[in-house]
């Protein structure tokens, strides 16, 4: 195979590349330097290779790395072979240099080092040659294989060991600089891992068992360290780069920031203010600070040197970039609070799921993220060192008796250790130490503004313009008052919808669009997690600064001198609050935006560029906040959008480096939803005052549009309904605070060209380029020429909208009367001809109006006689249907889609929600109403080792199209007896689906995820859904390298049964860009044949189909046309179960109305198959595998009739991936999931006789952390061959006793069924018990070790997630998330981490020690008892859905049988203690009851008796 | 407290007002239908999904915006509901009478329940708003200078004149007849739609600065070349050529007591204005009467013919009696053809199907007496959805008859006066043959003139001419501005916007 340069024509992004992966360090807590730490570092890299990921090349891996002291010992002897000495450890610094491989450029390279050194008054000693073996690493690796050598470094006597490590990062930074800006041809492999005095980094492309077969100096018996830092990576990205393995100078980063766009931005323009006296002039040669090229994590660990060099410690450095969150915590000390607030004022937090691992060669530590989104466990022994992974159990030589303590990083919190000191250092001695640094809070008091959050409001500034002119002008249309005002204003909700949507994208609609309409959310997934804003409060926060900022590299108490907001959205008297502040520091100007109209679009760009200077000229002449305003709209003016104002006045300020010294605030009558604000903030506005929104809900409370409950509350109301939407926007990306989110930039924009984009969007992709600033203007103009024609002819109306749902003068739809009809027509008459009638419809419509394959022709192929192309019948076997769930529609349509799905050997799909396993056997007239494809969502209702047992593929669905990045929740009253059953929770009561899969926040979770599931059903497959947005590309080559046996691409425009509109109309994007970019980057990176492609998205016709395939899709998604066919009329009113036709209900009335066949559904889909048989005739392909993947039989169709589709370039979507040698453009081959090494093939090798004949059995086995999924596949065997189920019984308790010696891996015991018991001794990792279907277990310490169990953690994050029944005995204290979303299972446990019992439905938890912060959260059904002697328990419960009570007659039973088992199983010295003392003890437990829980069982008991015993 | 509107289908049971009985009604010539108490009537609203895809509105040929109006009902905000119905209806009022309602057949409720009322809830609110004086003149700002004549003063010619003039154009219609108002005034009976009602809406336009001119025949007594000084001139001259035996070899069917329905129909409302028929009166007193033609003309007849005391009554239908529900071939939410049954077929008289006319019989003194049929048998549908027919032997018939009403359809507009002048061109329509024009700029052959409404499209629905009066006043506009802010039944309008450096205007 010969080396591949990535292609950059086509969609892949190398911006949106990720990494997660696994970190680790190991040390001796004094410092004591030994060969042993660094084979034990290296040890614990290979004991988490299953953590990181290989590409094409199995021996390339993604990278990894180790950090070390300065191996002094080695170094002093090595270095006399190349002529010089060392001096004392401490008086010379040592930089490890990659360099190119051309020894001409390599030698450049070093000499412009050479010169950097000596201009840095220090002297040079040596090179070294760093010994390696190339043989090593795979071919890929040694394809880009840089030279590395070490470059020696004296230290002039005037330095101390700090100064020298500053002046050694202004050497590194100002040779890079000059490198950078050489000619060099080379220059570009030359990097540097590390230089430093006291630590280097050697880092590669590797393997982690390569590390010291590559670098010969890692083997080296002289080479000693006191600690190893290691990290091993796991990248979605393509060809990965040796630079960007980790550790990076200072750290190891497990996660990712979402916040970067934004960091970026505000470190560029404020790196121009800083002042720092220990870097003087030198400050200069660090700029830029940042490498905006390279990952989220290398800049990272930029800004953090950049702080640490600049005099702060590196815990200091570390809490101001990942700080706790405080806004909320209701027991944080008020200092810590301040020292938190003052550091906001200088820099927004670094936001994203994070574990970093640090080190400055003196101070060694880790840190979590506030949401505590990656595992972190350490252990400390008694020989005086730690152990800190990804993983327990990662050295498995240590043995337990060697153990004294077992800990996690805590959300929020740090971990330290201070060798110098040589002792470990808690977090509260750290924050406490940062709380008393100085009197932050008397510096908040005296320098920052409060925004007071009770001022009246009075009649807001008055127009002459009339408010209906003023509406037209700023687009208001009839919707936007029916739809999203009225009930944002009535009850502070947003407006929720249905069905998705299908208008045209802005720029194929012929109507003018505002500007926010260009621009579509990103989201999370895989790569990071979505957040529950409404669950995980806690971590949120609107809270942000705005005014000049301080300098970063100091510290005075005037750097607070800011405004501070509660929210980014203000009232009118707020803004006039504003705009009245006149002292120093705190000083508005208002710039208008306003331009005049009859000039022209032309006029637009100059306003434009007036307005940015005008904002300039107002900071010079003192003003720190500038108020964009666009008040005063007439006849003669027209608004700028305000987006674009905001952008532009934005970047430039960026540009001129002027931005950190003022506040942007906008007031202006365009922004009235949601998505308007998050725009509007994401692209630089500190604020927003939305005048004519407000002053259109006066009026339409004058009209008696809604009813007012209380004076003032409309305002109320409506700013709150957007708050909770920014909150709701900023979490789907894993975005915390508000502060971060501003100009994080996190959205796509489609159709507007790169001067735009360059100009007001910088670094925002937009990939097919579109209408530019003359078009802008122009819409803008007509929007204003409605508001004042010539000569009007009629009363002044507004528009209709239509974006919402059809309406005939409104925005055009593919779904409408005609095409629903016709489609309903063909379908149930079988008519060829009604059919083509449809067909031609949407396909010529699409030409003209509504997603972009309309503007895709065929290319003219070599025809093929129709009868030569394979027959419909093999066509159809490649289509599926949606994953729509038993519960958002009836019994009566779901099982409809599902025979016919079944009839014609295509897939449907139970969505998320169960599948009653009734239907699992065929009915009498041989049809099958079994779903061949088993969602697998975040809520896991239903998901039991029989559903997945009885699956052909098993779909994760990462995001929704509709929605992508946010859960779901069906309120109580829809869950109907049938749909609990199938569910495993109970009628009435309300179930939530968080945003994130709790077992997901990384690329590395959905690996273990796939695993899992390819355990519980070897004979499925495992499919991961995605929707489409840029990266989307990336994010697939990582699911491959996960894995999945296939990825779906899901358009934004699918279906939902309920969804904010927000989300329907502005979050994801086309399919036709996120398929096309992941077949590229597939492609590029040889990954493309081992995995099969859907694609999904308003799929309906034979010609959407080829298009998809010519794109590179295998398979093909369809939910709203069947559903079409199944009599669905788009009401879109699911969300409200009034479906008239009785498919998007469970109102009995209402399900007795639907009229659909599966035969229509049939007819359908050989329609469909017959049009695209068609067309690969006309093409000359015989089988839809020849075409996929064939873009080359596609080209651009412009429209040059249409004012703004003409603008579009699709080059970089028709970009031709070339297959690699040996591979293919489509699905060939099948991935290698790993599983022959599996534990549970001796356990069912040694399980025979329960397999065969029921028999009792009792196994013992060793156990490690490289064990995952331990018991699953043996119970699904059980599940299978004994034919278990809901209805088909099950095995008696403990049929299957297997005792586990060891640290268990992650996900032991998943899916496990009742009759299996698994019994560890010793601890476990993450995802004990997932899914857990009926099985026992049991969790207690070895013997060996000497620590107390309720003050060491024994498992990982969010055990029992989604367990359905069973019972788990945990003698320890479990990590965050514990038993979130359990169902069923009854389990004790000595202490748990934060968010436990988190959205419980169902089963018992009783947790006999501490618990953590946000008990409950969500939790709807179940019960827990917490032994809160201390009664310190309420503070740390969610009471959002739950009361706390003492025990009750049932309670008290049901407790103390689950004790009295506990004691049974684990020997708990607690419980037994307990117990021992019950009738005093039980006094102690609160038991939490989730409201609608408690309700519902009052009912039921009046019916029948509740269930009191743990079965 | 108001029901959730989400459920008000759930809740409530079509229900219309209750008409007058047939017995009362039969007795004068008054409008006869009633309202719903006012509660009732929202209920009625109530009903209304406001759905997503609502194809009741696209149904409607006026794009009448029917969720929107039956929200504002339920919201009790009559004024605005009726400002809604304006903006795509000039008379709502009229349509609210005599529509057959394309929109319910296309409700979405009416797939497996009774569709909403829409037609009643849009009388009702016209009506309010006349009663309460919310329709005023609407005067526009400035004029144009521009003029434009309107011949014909049938509802498209009506439409337009108000468009036209709302426009800013000064507007002159020439209407042959005394009145103005076309079918509106002479040919619907006044029990369906009181001439009070058009007349009030012609005063309103009047107001509103519409110049018209009666008793005024172009190419009669108006010379055609007068046509030449306006900047545009629109032709709404409907499509009033009926059609006859003629040709068609049926024999005794020039016999005297053979009429057009339109022959007949005028006649009367003349007398119930209290005007003189000035021809010879053609009256049922009496009488054996035959209505040929089973259409909303044929049923005026029999509704007529009943008021003036016909001696018994036979209305006659070639085509088969259509099925009572939707056949397959005929889904939601197309216009349902099925069994329909007028207000004045409830009245009396007998209704045959399949009947065709073979002759007619002579009293001795040239009139007719009878007439004789035979019954038909019709064929399966072919491709085209054309039925064959055929005679059944031994089902020859004679029915006596001394008044013979011809409501056969009409074929094509009175072509041999100033059309001919003008040499503008024809083609072929469903029912016959039309003038010349597309529905885009609904200009004709010649430069400046426009056609609408029956005269381009052939005999049809009033909703279809005011549609076609909209659209090409809209059209005319343009025509004479280069923009135009009238409102389009399909769009909001951006697209006739005239910007500079605007790729779109046109």
């Amino acid at each position: 195979m010969s080396k591949r340069e990535i292609s950059r024509s086509g969609l892949y992004e190398p911006y949106y590349e990720h990494d997660a992966c696994g970190i680790g360090f190991m040390c001796n807590i004094d410092g004591k330097r030994s060969h042993e730490v660094i084979q034990n570092g290296l040890q614990i890299l290979v004991n988490l290779t299953h953590r990181g990921a290989c590409g094409c090349d199995p021996e390339t891996g993604d990278g990894c790395g180790i950090m070390l002291h300065l191996p002094h010992e080695l170094f002093k002897e090595d270095v006399l072979e190349h002529g010089f000495e060392l001096p004392e450890p401490g008086d010379y610094g040592v930089g490890m240099i990659f360099l190119p491989k051309d020894r001409e450029s390599r030698e450049s390279c070093m000499q412009i080092l050479n010169k950097a050194i000596s201009e840095g008054d220090q002297e040079l000693l040596g090179w070294r040659d760093v010994p390696r073996n190339s043989e090593a690493i795979g071919w890929l690796a040694r394809e880009n294989e840089p030279t590395v050598r070490q470059v020696f470094i004296r230290r002039s006597e005037d330095l101390s060991i700090d100064e020298f490590e500053r002046r050694l990062y202004v050497i590194r930074k100002s040779a890079t600089q000059m490198i950078g800006n050489s000619v060099i041809s080379g220059k570009s492999e030359y990097y540097v891992p590390s230089m430093s005095a006291r630590t280097i980094v050697y880092k590669g492309l590797m393997l982690p068992d390569a590390m010291d077969k590559y670098y010969l100096d890692l083997a080296d018996e002289r080479a000693m360290s006191g600690m190893a830092l290691v990290h091993q990576r796991y990248s979605t990205n393509t060809l990965p780069a040796w630079s960007l393995a980790q550790p990076f100078r200072f750290l190891a980063h497990n996660g990712e920031i979402n916040t970067l766009r934004g960091n970026l931005n505000m470190m560029d323009s404020r790196e121009h203010h800083f002042e720092s006296s220990l870097f003087g002039e030198d400050l200069a040669k660090v700029r830029p600070i940042l490498s905006p090229g390279s990952s989220d994590s290398a800049n990272f660990d930029n800004a953090f040197e950049l702080l640490v060099r600049g005099g702060r410690d590196v815990d200091h450095a570390m809490a101001m970039m990942v700080p706790e969150p405080w806004s909320g915590h209701e027991s944080m000390p008020d200092d810590k609070k301040a020292f938190y607030e003052f550091h906001a004022c200088k820099m927004e937090p670094w936001d994203g799921p994070a574990s970093m691992a640090f080190s400055d060669g003196v101070r060694i530590g880790a840190v979590l993220d506030r949401n505590g989104l990656r595992p972190s466990r350490y252990w400390v022994t008694s020989d005086n060192q730690v152990i800190m992974a990804s993983e327990a159990g990662v050295l498995h030589h240590i043995t337990q008796d060697k153990v004294v303590k077992k800990g996690r990083l805590e959300p929020g919190r740090m971990f330290l250790v201070d060798m110098a000191e040589g002792r470990i250092v808690d977090d509260a001695e750290l924050k406490e130490k940062f709380a008393n640094r100085n009197p932050y809070r008397e510096w908040l008091d005296t320098y920052r503004i409060e925004m007071p959050t009770d001022l009246e409001e009075g009649t807001s500034t008055q127009e002459e313009t009339p408010l209906m002119e003023r509406q037209q002008v700023f687009g208001y249309t009839r919707e936007d008052m029916e739809i999203i005002l009225t009930p944002m204003a009535e009850d502070g909700k947003e407006p929720t919808g249905s069905m998705g949507n299908d208008a045209a994208l802005a720029v194929l609609s012929p109507r003018p669009q505002l500007l926010f309409n260009y621009f579509k959310q990103l989201f999370a997934q895989v790569t990071n997690p979505p957040i529950d804003p409404i669950r995980e409060d806690i971590v949120m926060s609107l809270e942000t600064d705005i005014g000049l900022e301080g300098n970063l590299l100091g510290e005075s108490p005037e750097d607070c001198k800011q405004l501070h907001l509660k929210s980014p959205i203000l009232s009118n008297a707020q803004l006039d609050f504003i705009k009245k502040l006149d002292r120093d520091g705190f000083r508005a100007a208002v710039v208008s935006t306003l331009f005049e109209a009859d000039k022209g679009p032309a006029e637009m760009d100059r306003a434009l560029h007036a307005i940015c200077k005008e904002a300039a000229r107002c900071l010079e002449d003192g003003a720190n906040m500038i108020i964009l305003s666009d008040r005063g709209v007439s006849k003669k003016l027209a608004p700028i959008p305000s987006l674009m104002a905001t952008g532009a006045v934005h970047q430039y300020l960026v540009h001129k480096h002027k931005r950190s010294e003022c506040g942007l605030i906008i007031e202006t009558g365009e922004a009235r939803e949601v998505m308007h604000f998050a725009l509007l903030t994401g692209y630089g506005a500190g604020a927003v005052n939305p005048y004519l929104a407000l002053e259109t809900l006066d009026d339409l409370k004058h009209r008696e549009m809604f009813v007012e409950k209380k004076p003032g509350m409309a305002h109320k109301n409506y700013i709150k309904a957007l708050e909770k939407g920014l909150l709701k926007v900023m979490s789907k990306i894993g975005i915390s605070t508000q502060q971060s989110y501003r100009c994080a930039q996190i959205f796509e924009a489609v159709g507007l060209n790169s001067a735009i984009v360059e100009r007001c969007f910088s670094g925002t992709a937009s990939r097919i380029e579109g209408i530019g600033l003359k078009e802008v203007a122009l819409e803008s103009l007509m929007r204003h020429a409605m508001a004042y024609p010539e000569k009007p002819a009629r009363r002044a109306e507004l528009d209709v909208g239509g974006a919402y749902r059809w309406r005939r003068r409104g925005e055009f739809h593919q779904w409408n009367p005609e095409t629903v009809a016709k489609l309903q027509h063909s379908t149930s008459q079988n008519n060829q001809k009604t059919y083509d009638e449809f067909a031609e419809e949407v396909n010529n419509r699409n030409r003209t109006l509504a997603a972009l394959r309309g503007l895709l022709e065929f290319k003219e192929g070599t025809p093929i006689p129709l009868e030569q192309v394979e027959p419909a019948s093999e066509i159809v076997k490649r289509f599926c249907t949606g994953a729509m769930s038993y519960g958002s529609i009836s019994a009566e349509s779901h099982e409809n889609l599902a025979i016919a799905m079944n009839r014609i050997g295509g897939r449907s799909n139970t969505g998320e929600g169960g599948e009653d396993p009734r239907r699992f056997e065929r009915d009498e007239k041989g049809d099958l109403r079994r779903s061949a494809i088993k969602q697998v969502a975040s809520g896991r209702f239903g998901v039991t080792n029989e559903y997945l047992v009885n699956s052909d593929e098993l779909q994760i669905k990462m995001a929704q199209g509709a929605k992508p990045g946010e859960g779901g929740q069906l309120p109580g009253h829809k869950v109907f007896e049938n749909i609990a059953t199938v569910r495993y929770s109970t009628p009435g009561v309300e179930l939530i689906s968080p945003p994130p899969h709790h077992d997901i926040y990384s690329i590395e979770d959905l690996a273990q995820l796939i695993h899992d599931l390819k355990n519980a059903n070897v004979h499925g497959n495992v499919s991961v859904k995605l929707v489409s947005e840029v990266g989307v590309g990336t994010i697939a080559a990582g699911v491959s390298k996960g894995k999945a046996d296939l990825v779906l691409i899901s358009g934004h425009d699918g279906g939902t049964g309920a969804s904010p509109l927000t989300s329907i109309k502005y979050a994801g994007l086309p399919w036709e860009l996120g398929l096309t970019e992941t077949h590229q980057v597939l492609v590029e990176n040889d990954l493309r044949d081992r995995i099969r492609v859907q694609v999904d998205g308003q799929m309906k016709t034979g010609r959407d189909v080829a298009i998809g395939a010519l794109l590179g899709a295998d398979e093909f998604g369809f939910a709203t046309a069947p559903l079409i066919v199944s009599g669905c009329i788009m009401m879109r009113k699911c969300h409200l179960n009034t479906c008239p036709v009785g498919i998007a209900t469970q109102d009995p009335e209402l399900r007795k109305k639907f009229q659909g066949k599966p035969e229509h559904v049939v007819n359908y889909f050989f329609f469909v198959a017959e049009e695209c048989r068609k067309i690969m005739a006309e093409l000359g392909f015989r089988t839809m595998t020849e075409m996929v993947g064939r873009a080359d039989m596609l080209k651009f169709s412009p429209l040059p009739e249409h004012w703004k589709a003409k603008h579009l370039d699709f080059s970089r979507v028709l970009h031709v991936a070339k297959a690699w040698d040996n591979s293919t453009l489509h699905h060939s081959k099948t991935q290698d999931h790993g599983l022959d090494g599996a534990l549970d093939h001796t356990l069912i090798e040694q399980a025979k006789a329960a397999l065969e004949k029921k028999e009792k059995v009792r196994i013992k086995v060793d156990i490690k952390n490289v064990n995952r999924t331990v018991g699953t596949m043996l119970s699904s065997e059980l599940t299978r061959r004994h034919g278990l189920g809901m209805y088909t019984g099950s095995l008696p308790e403990d049929l299957v006793w297997i005792d586990c010696m060891g640290i268990g891996g992650n996900s032991f015991g998943a899916f496990i069924i009742q009759g299996v018991t698994l019994n560890i001794v010793g601890e476990s990792n993450d995802y004990v018990g997932k899914g857990l279907s009926g099985g026992k277990i049991i969790v207690s310490p070895s013997p060996e070790f000497s620590g107390i169990p309720g003050e060491n953690i024994i498992i990982g994050n969010v055990a029992l997630y989604g367990a359905t029944a069973g019972q788990a005995y945990i003698n320890g204290v479990a990590g965050e998330r514990f038993a979130v979303r359990n169902s069923g299972a009854w389990t004790v446990v000595e202490g748990v981490g934060g968010h436990g019992c988190e959205y419980m439905t169902g089963g018992r938890v009783a947790v006999l020690g501490e618990t953590g912060r946000n008990f409950a959260a969500g939790m709807s059904g179940g019960i827990a008892y917490i032994y809160d002697k201390s009664g310190s328990f309420s503070l740390k419960c969610n009471m959002g859905s739950v009361d706390l009570k003492g025990l009750h007659a049932d309670s008290v039973v049901d407790l103390k049988t689950m004790l009295e088992n506990h004691v049974k199983y684990t020997d708990s010295a607690v419980a037994k203690s307990i117990l021992a003392n019950w009738t005093e003890e039980q006094q102690h437990f609160v038991r939490v009851m989730p409201r609608d829980y408690a309700r519902v069982l009052k009912q039921q008991k009046q019916e029948q008796p509740e269930v009191t015993h743990a079965s | 407290m108001l029901p959730d509107k989400e459920k008000g289908f759930m809740l409530f049971d079509r229900e219309l007002p209750q008409d007058e009985a047939p017995d009362e009604r039969l007795k004068h010539y008054k409008e006869f239908s009633t309202s719903l108490p006012p509660e009732r009537i929202t209920e009625q609203a109530y009903r209304c999904m406001n759905c997503g895809i609502p194809f009741c509105h696209s149904g409607c040929p006026l794009g009448n915006q029917i969720p929107d109006f039956n929200e504002l009902m339920k919201d009790e905000d009559w004024e605005e509901a009726l400002h809604v119905l304006h903006s795509t209806n000039n008379f709502p009022e009229f349509t609210g009478r005599v529509c057959p309602a394309p929109c319910e057949t296309a409700c979405v409720l009416g797939i497996n329940e009774p569709a909403v009322t829409i037609e009643i809830n849009e009388r009702e609110i016209a009506d309010r708003g006349w009663r309460e004086g919310w329709v005023t003149p609407q005067v526009p700002e400035r004029r144009t200078g521009k003029t434009v004549a309107v011949v014909g003063s049938g509802p498209a010619g009506l439409a337009a004149a108000q468009q036209l003039n709302r426009a800013g154009h000064n507007v002159v219609v020439y209407e042959r007849s005394d009145e103005p108002g076309g079918l509106l005034m002479y040919g619907i009976p006044n029990f369906k739609l009181d001439k009070q009602t058009v007349l009030r809406r012609v005063g309103q336009l009047k107001e509103e600065g519409v110049e018209f001119i009666c008793n005024a025949e172009v190419g009669v007594n108006v010379p055609t070349s007068k046509l030449d000084q306006y900047d545009a001139v629109l032709i709404a001259i409907g499509s009033t050529k009926s059609r006859t035996f003629e040709g068609m070899s049926v024999p005794g069917s020039d016999l005297k007591g053979i009429y057009p329905a339109m022959d007949f129909l005028p006649q009367q409302t003349r007398r119930v204005l209290g005007k003189t028929v000035k021809v010879e009166e053609i009256l049922a007193t009496e009488k054996n009467v035959i209505v040929i033609g089973g259409g909303d003309t044929g049923s005026d007849c029999v509704g007529t013919s009943l008021r003036q005391g016909c001696k018994s009554l036979v209305n006659l239908e070639l085509m088969p009696k259509p099925p009572v529900d939707r056949v397959g071939s005929n889904p939601w939410p197309q216009w349902s053809f099925v069994f329909r049954s007028s207000s004045s077929h409830k009245e009396g008289g007998e209704r045959r199907y399949s009947v065709l006319t073979k002759s007619f019989e002579d009293d001795g003194k040239g009139n007719v007496s009878a007439l004789n049929t035979v019954q038909l048998a019709w064929g399966e549908p072919d491709e085209t959805g054309r039925r064959q027919m055929q005679e059944v032997p031994g089902t020859e018939e004679r029915i006596p008859a001394e008044l013979v009403l011809l409501a056969m359809g009409f074929t094509q507009p009175e072509t041999d006066t100033f059309v001919k002048e003008l040499d503008l061109t024809l083609d072929r329509n469903r029912f016959g043959q039309g003038i010349q024009a597309n529905t885009l700029d609904f200009m004709t052959t010649k430069d400046k003139y426009f056609v609408a409404g029956d005269a381009r499209r052939g005999q049809s629905l009033v909703v279809w001419a005011i549609h076609e009066g909209r659209e090409s006043a809209r059209a005319i506009d343009l025509y004479l501005m280069g923009e135009s802010t009238l409102q389009a039944s399909d769009s909001q309008g951006y697209e006739s916007l005239s910007l500079e450096g605007s790729p779109v205007g046109t």
